[in-house]
């Protein structure tokens, strides 16, 4: 394990600090900044989606109408990627979209915490996702499930060549799923940390280029918050509909 | 050589694989672009699509800063 990087480092936002420390035997579950941020987003979608549907007014307002969109953009991605034998996991799916996208834009306020910018939150998140799938498969279609790993019109004499590449793909899909939306948040948040170091190095003559720049990367780095949430969760979709249909 | 240098050029090393995403994402947009002038009308269903393919795209340019990074600061 890497020492903690210093004060001035790039990577010193990244470092986890108990805030109430637990320990239980040899293992520790202090609640730290990373389950504070997890906290606070969670209460935060809770309070949008109930606060946001409080009136349930026919003509919703503004706020009623972005908890309406952000149900019918999920809902949308659910009955485009799965059809609808998949309504019935429309709950699981909303609630990561929202957990996961509430954690990557709270991230981008200043002194804040990004609690989707460590593998060990995002490898969860995408270990339930692919348990969960997995047990999906097998309990609709039981040992038929193994069919999966059978590429369609496949000559046999390729099969014992094609089912261990097909096993490979499948077990990476928890790898990728969790390193994409780690490295995206952690890269992003780098970045902006580096070009926020440029403006302090230049002072006051040349350190509005870098700032400019930083006010330009916060830009991208919103559009990165909602796309990794979007495609993490469209990912989702995709190996849900693969459990569901088999190909 | 030593240590310190050798990590340098090996974190420079890992990023050449930026190259192949730029020409990666270069090509997604530029397909969007032709596409969309082509048929304007297929816009609706033809931007998500390059949305989730930039994402996946840009995914990959992260893997290879993270080596970068793993090399430099482990």
């Amino acid at each position: 394990m890497a020492a903690a990087p210093p004060e001035d480092s790039p990577l010193h936002q990244f470092v986890i600090q108990p805030l109430v420390p637990i320990h239980i035997g040899n293992v520790d579950l202090s609640f730290t900044n990373s389950s504070l941020f997890m906290v606070v987003a969670a209460t935060l979608v809770t309070l949008f989606l109930t606060l946001g549907m409080r009136g349930e007014n026919l003509v919703p307002g503004r706020f009623q109408s972005m908890a309406e969109m952000s149900y019918e953009f999920v809902a949308g991605m659910v009955r485009d990627n799965v059809g609808s034998a998949g309504r019935k996991y429309f709950p699981f799916v909303f609630t990561l979209f929202m957990f996961v996208l509430f954690g990557n834009l709270l991230g981008l306020l200043p002194y804040s915490f990004t609690f989707t910018s460590h593998i060990a939150v995002t490898a969860a998140l995408a270990l339930v996702v692919i348990v969960g799938v997995t047990v999906v498969g097998i309990a609709k279609h039981g040992l038929h499930f193994l069919s999966f790993f059978v590429p369609k019109g496949v000559p046999a004499a390729l099969l014992p060549l094609m089912i261990p590449i097909e096993v490979i793909s499948y077990l990476s899909r928890p790898v990728s799923l969790s390193i994409r939306l780690f490295a995206n948040m952690m890269a992003g948040h780098t970045m902006l940390k580096v070009f926020a170091g440029f403006v302090v190095l230049l002072g006051f003559l040349g350190g509005w280029a870098p700032l400019a720049m930083d006010v330009a990367l916060t830009a991208f780095e919103l559009l990165v918050a909602f796309l990794q949430a979007y495609v993490f969760t469209v990912l989702t979709c995709i190996y849900l509909n693969d459990a569901i249909h088999l190909h | 050589m030593d240590l310190q240098s050798a990590k340098m050029i090996g974190a420079g090393l890992a990023v050449i694989g930026l190259g192949g995403v730029g020409a990666g994402i270069g090509s997604i947009f530029a397909s969007l672009i032709s596409s969309i002038a082509r048929n304007p009308s297929a816009r609706p269903q033809v931007f998500p699509m390059s949305m989730l393919g930039f994402a996946l795209v840009e995914a990959v340019a992260l893997y290879a800063l993270l080596i970068a990074f793993l090399i430099l600061f482990t």
